[in-house]
């Protein structure tokens, strides 16, 4: 893969700077004959009376966009708030999955850029993120499932991302196990087929961006909540937060599921209503899923990971919730779905099971870009599709930070749209079961 | 799990509803301003904490509902009948107006 705009660009920098210095096979045996323990792969700051950027939510969103302004507009006096921990949000909660089959021209275009800065993001970052290229499946079990999958096909042809439409023998030789009899209530018809698609380890990219960003000097505040944003005439004068004022100029709203309220302490209303989405992880099993496999019929996606646990996520909850506790129904929902497809996991146990928060737009598209607030910066509302985005979002928002303007890769996904009836539909390709 | 008290068949469980959002009053398509319509199409509070919502019993007694939760526990306060006005992309010229409940009393959690 040849990104010709990066390249000259690349590892400015990173080499000597990264804490602890770089990982290699040369440390790793030093480290693991000696014993000597390793260095934190970031470091504790106090509270800077100011910052050029302060970034509000240290996931990977806000990271990615921290590591981009510093290593690459050599803005390094930014701040990332959390008030939890790092990647402690949907950047520890989500699935895993990277693909960009997406229905719109703009979208493929966004989440296939994404996908190419994942499959290097290891030499990047000097972290293995342990891609993984799997091929990505969305089961179609009716006609009309059918007709979308053709439609996504050919726009991704379009883009130039590898999709492609396979019957059901097909798909069954891709998924072992798989039922594509006439058995099943909703019998699979065909699938979309992507065969760039894959898995991530989301916690590897956390730790990754959040390393980098520290070796070019961004101050990782762990623990930090905003509690207010100090907007005088229309601009950003500063952050309120639990340690403390911090005097700035630019703020950008990284954050997933309280990304409403936070954009309220600014004055600036979303378009946004936050559902919690549950997934859950079974006991591990020997290596029998190659691809991730997606069926939005059955509210249901899975993929094996590479220590044997099948991973599933499901649909957001069909209603507004800032709860992450799972639910006894959504297990048992889960598991007939599963069933339906692979029914030969009857006796496999489910080891546990979590919820995050989405922040679903109307047009379940993100929101990047300014906003009416001179200062104040959105990349919100990434609903279920927020992790296989982030390096993308961080790129182009840090550009965005940095020049005032969105790049033309995400000049489509401003907050203006709404305003405009410019929405950009991705209901058909960005989630499962609507 | 959640259950709602449905004033008609008692406390459900939340799979039997259909969840509709928070109660959002349609104003008068000729003389609603721009903004008004996009605020009505797209802006809601989405808060954490208690919020007004409308849901539909769709499962037992087909009644559009008001029901008051917190979204950050789930906790359900009252749900009571909300008669014709509860039902969504009813056109209503009184832009504020709650919806009037109809039904019987309201019940206890």
């Amino acid at each position: 893969m040849t990104l010709p705009d990066r390249q000259h660009t690349r590892r400015r920098g990173t080499r000597r700077r990264l804490p602890g210095g770089r990982y290699s096979a040369a440390q790793l045996l030093r480290h693991g004959s000696t014993g000597r323990p390793w260095e934190r792969a970031w470091r504790e700051h106090d509270l800077a009376p100011s910052y050029d950027v302060v970034i509000i939510g240290g996931g990977v969103h806000g990271l990615a966009t921290a590591y981009e302004l510093a290593a690459r507009h050599g803005i390094t006096r930014v701040a990332v708030v959390d008030r939890g921990y790092l990647g402690g949000g949907g950047s520890g909660r989500n699935t895993a999955i990277v693909r960009a089959n997406y229905l719109t021209p703009e979208g493929v275009r966004f989440y296939d850029r994404s996908l190419a800065l994942y499959r290097q993001l290891a030499r990047e970052l000097n972290l293995n993120v342990m891609f993984s290229r799997r091929g990505h499946l969305t089961l179609a079990h009716s006609d009309s499932a059918l007709r979308t999958m053709r439609w996504r096909a050919e726009v991704n042809k379009l883009e130039g991302v590898d999709s492609e439409v396979l019957d059901a023998d097909e798909v069954a030789r891709l998924v072992p196990g798989l039922d594509v009899s006439e058995r099943p209530r909703f019998p699979v018809l065909g699938a979309l087929y992507h065969p760039p698609g894959g898995v991530v380890r989301h916690d590897a990219v956390v730790w990754g961006y959040a390393r980098a960003a520290d070796g070019h000097g961004v101050h990782l505040h762990q623990g930090t909540e905003v509690t207010g944003i100090d907007v005088r005439d229309g601009r950003v004068r500063g952050v309120e937060t639990t340690r403390g004022r911090i005097a700035t100029e630019r703020v950008v709203n990284c954050t997933a599921g309280w990304a409403s309220l936070v954009a309220g302490m600014a004055g600036v209303e979303l378009p946004i209503v936050t559902h919690p989405l549950q997934a859950a992880v079974t006991e591990p099993l020997r290596p029998f899923l190659h691809p991730v496999v997606v069926s939005g019929t059955l509210h249901v996606y899975l993929s094996q990971t590479d220590r044997g646990e099948l991973v599933f996520g499901a649909a957001t909850d069909p209603f507004a919730s800032y709860s992450m506790r799972g639910s006894l129904g959504f297990a048992e929902g889960l598991a007939s779905h599963v069933l339906e497809l692979l029914p030969a996991l009857a006796h496999v146990r489910l080891l546990r099971q979590w919820a995050g928060l989405c922040d679903v737009t109307p047009d379940f598209s993100p929101i990047m870009g300014t906003s009416p607030v001179e200062g104040f910066f959105c990349n919100v509302g990434w609903g279920t599709y927020g992790f296989k985005a982030a390096p993308a979002a961080g790129e182009a928002m840090a550009t965005c930070v940095a020049t005032g303007t969105p790049p033309p890769l995400i000049a489509s996904f401003g907050l203006d749209r709404f305003a405009d009836g410019r929405l950009v539909g991705e209901r058909g390709a960005a989630a499962v079961g609507h | 799990m959640i259950r709602l008290p449905c004033p008609w068949c008692g406390a459900r469980n939340v799979d039997e509803f259909a969840w509709h959002g928070e109660v959002a009053v349609r104003p008068d398509p000729a003389s609603a301003t721009r903004e008004r319509w996009r605020a009505y199409l797209y802006l809601r509070d989405n808060p954490f904490g208690w919020v007004r919502e409308t849901w539909y019993h769709r499962m037992g007694c087909e009644r559009w509902l008001v029901v008051e939760r917190h979204t950050g526990t789930g906790e359900v306060r009252t749900c009571v009948d909300g008669g014709e006005r509860a039902r969504p992309r009813r056109t209503d010229r009184a832009d504020d107006g709650p919806a009037t409940p109809a039904g019987p009393r309201e019940v206890p959690t």
